[in-house]
């Protein structure tokens, strides 16, 4: 009996943990939507979407802003993606038990866990200096180089969760290498690397410090990839450190924006998982 | 002698064994392999014949399925294990690094212990290997799946689901799926890596039977945990214990009078 109660009681202090965890986590982000909804609700209009960043004084909207960091993480992920996957796939099947593929695992960990504001200064100095301007394409660069260490570390695990069962069973039947790969092992892992891409996309939404150094700002409609970008992040930064009201309440609705867009992509990641899962 | 086998209820089918003059379908000789350090198998050598089961049997750890899988040198995978010594297959020594892996592996079929269908349909599973050794119309392609299916006695159950996942089967279904993936390519040898020790005896039974149907048309080497299993399906077995070929004979004579003690002693339940 004295077992049986001492259980119950490790039980009950176990669940009451967890609980307040989850909640303690849950807490902060609906904090954090609400206070941004709240502060953004007189910006958060159709016009929001359609208008451009505004000067001082008058009302606008963040559409250059979007369209910027639309463009960029797009131009990044299809930089980013592909050598990701391939690079992963490199660590997971063809280098696995090579010291290239050790070196090369090693590296890109530190890559991971580099500050975003030292990508940013990196691809300064080759691209923005050399080329005597900001540009939307620089700050595209400097997100592919925060997504690329993602993608790479996300498919690696996730081919490498891929019993060897599975490879032999492939190569048994006498197809190659890349044939097993692609058709099988991607299947397999799909969409485990999916949701690796989708949360590398939800990090970079985000990042500002980058895209100060490369794409700077746009205060008006550009959509030139050679020429400074407008992006939200920094839209948010600068207006946000600005003095004027209706800036900081579009900075405060583009940060709700934001919030939103990292919270649907999690959301969708959830999904995909799960789909994964039932296979 | 067979007062001890009867003990265990094992009765060598009433297959006929091949004449000794029946065409040799894989010649090992003096085979060694190693992974890494460790000796698996030690100076092997054994003639397979053609159109017949042969079945591995022995102890955990004997090396049975390191021989399976060096025939389809399946174990390339791995740079720390390699082999020595020959394994002749229509008069060429597949071992020798020039052989291609991919001929190899289209005349040595293998199916292993855990069923491991791909993540695909069932159609595409099939499909997988056909498609990239022969470039086939369409029509072909499906009329070549259903016969795969048909000799791998699974055609009746799938017919109407031939797009569905091959995650969805049963564990004997998913088996049968991966024998019928195998002879698709048409094969001439069918290595079997313990293939219905992850299965219930309904779904074993079926895959015996389909066994029992097989060996008309391939070379089936089958390595078994189990000794009734070796003595039902199988008209040569051979004994391995310790990495060593300690006898190969037809069934019925390793069952019921083999030359070696230690036959004896595994096959009567002494050890393993």
């Amino acid at each position: 009996m004295a077992i049986r109660a001492s259980r119950r009681i490790a039980d009950v202090v176990a669940f009451v943990f967890a609980t307040a965890a989850t909640t303690f986590g849950l807490v902060w982000l609906t904090w954090i939507l609400w206070m941004t909804f709240r502060q953004g609700a007189a910006a958060l209009t159709p016009s929001l979407f359609t208008q451009m960043t505004p000067p001082p004084g008058s009302s606008g909207g963040i559409f250059n802003a979007l369209y910027g960091s639309a463009v960029m993480i797009l131009l990044a992920v299809v930089i980013g993606t592909p050598v990701g996957v391939a690079a992963g796939t490199y660590l997971a099947e063809h280098g696995r038990h090579t010291r290239l593929a050790a070196a090369v695992s090693f590296i890109n960990d530190i890559l991971l866990s580099a500050p975003s504001i030292v990508i940013g200064l990196f691809i300064y100095e080759l691209v923005v200096r050399r080329a005597g301007h900001f540009s939307g394409f620089a700050g595209a660069l400097s997100l592919a180089i925060i997504l690329l260490p993602i993608v790479v570390r996300t498919t690696q695990e996730s081919l490498l969760l891929i019993p060897d069962t599975m490879r032999e069973a492939g190569f048994a039947l006498g197809l190659p290498r890349w044939r097993v790969t692609r058709q099988i092992l991607y299947k397999a892992a799909m969409s485990a690397i999916l949701t690796g891409i989708l949360l590398g996309i939800a990090r970079i939404a985000g990042e500002t410090a980058p895209l100060l150094f490369t794409a700077l700002n746009n205060q008006f409609w550009s959509a030139n990839l050679n020429a400074p970008l407008a992006n939200l992040p920094v839209v948010i930064f600068q207006y946000v450190m600005s003095p004027y009201d209706e800036w900081h309440t579009l900075a405060w609705a583009g940060a709700f924006v934001l919030t939103a867009f990292v919270l649907l992509l999690n959301i969708l990641v959830r999904l995909i998982a799960r789909k994964g899962k039932q296979g | 002698m067979n007062d001890s086998l009867t003990a265990l209820r094992i009765t060598p089918a009433e297959i006929t064994p091949p004449p000794a003059s029946a065409k040799v379908a894989i010649d090992i000789r003096d085979l060694d392999f190693y992974y890494g350090k460790g000796h698996a198998l030690k100076d092997v050598s054994m003639a397979v014949p053609a159109y017949s089961v042969t079945a591995i049997i022995g102890p955990s750890g004997c090396g049975k399925s390191t021989l399976l899988r060096g025939i389809n040198r399946i174990y390339e995978l791995y740079p720390d294990q390699y082999a020595s010594g020959s394994i002749a297959i229509d008069g060429q020594n597949i071992l020798d690094r020039r052989y291609s892996l991919s001929d190899l592996r289209r005349k040595v079929g293998m199916v292993f212990q855990k069923p491991t269908p791909f993540p695909s349909s069932i159609r595409a599973n099939v499909a997988f290997a056909l498609s990239y050794y022969e470039k086939l119309p369409k029509t072909e392609v499906s009329d070549r799946i259903e016969d795969a299916l048909r000799q791998a006695a699974l055609w009746d159950e799938v017919k109407d689901k031939l797009n569905q996942s091959a995650l969805g089967l049963s564990g004997g279904q998913q088996q049968r799926l991966c024998i019928a993936r195998t002879l698709a390519v048409r094969p001439e040898i069918i290595l079997l890596d313990e293939p219905t020790s992850a299965l219930d005896p309904i779904s074993t039974a079926k895959i015996e039977e389909l066994i029992h149907e097989l060996r008309q048309r391939f070379t089936i080497v089958i390595v078994t945990h189990n000794m009734q299993q070796a003595a039902r399906v199988s008209e040569r077995t051979a004994f391995f214990h310790l990495g060593e070929l300690i006898e190969v004979g037809n069934t019925s004579d390793i069952f019921t009078n083999p030359r070696e003690q230690r036959t004896r002693d595994y096959i009567t339940g002494r050890f393993g």
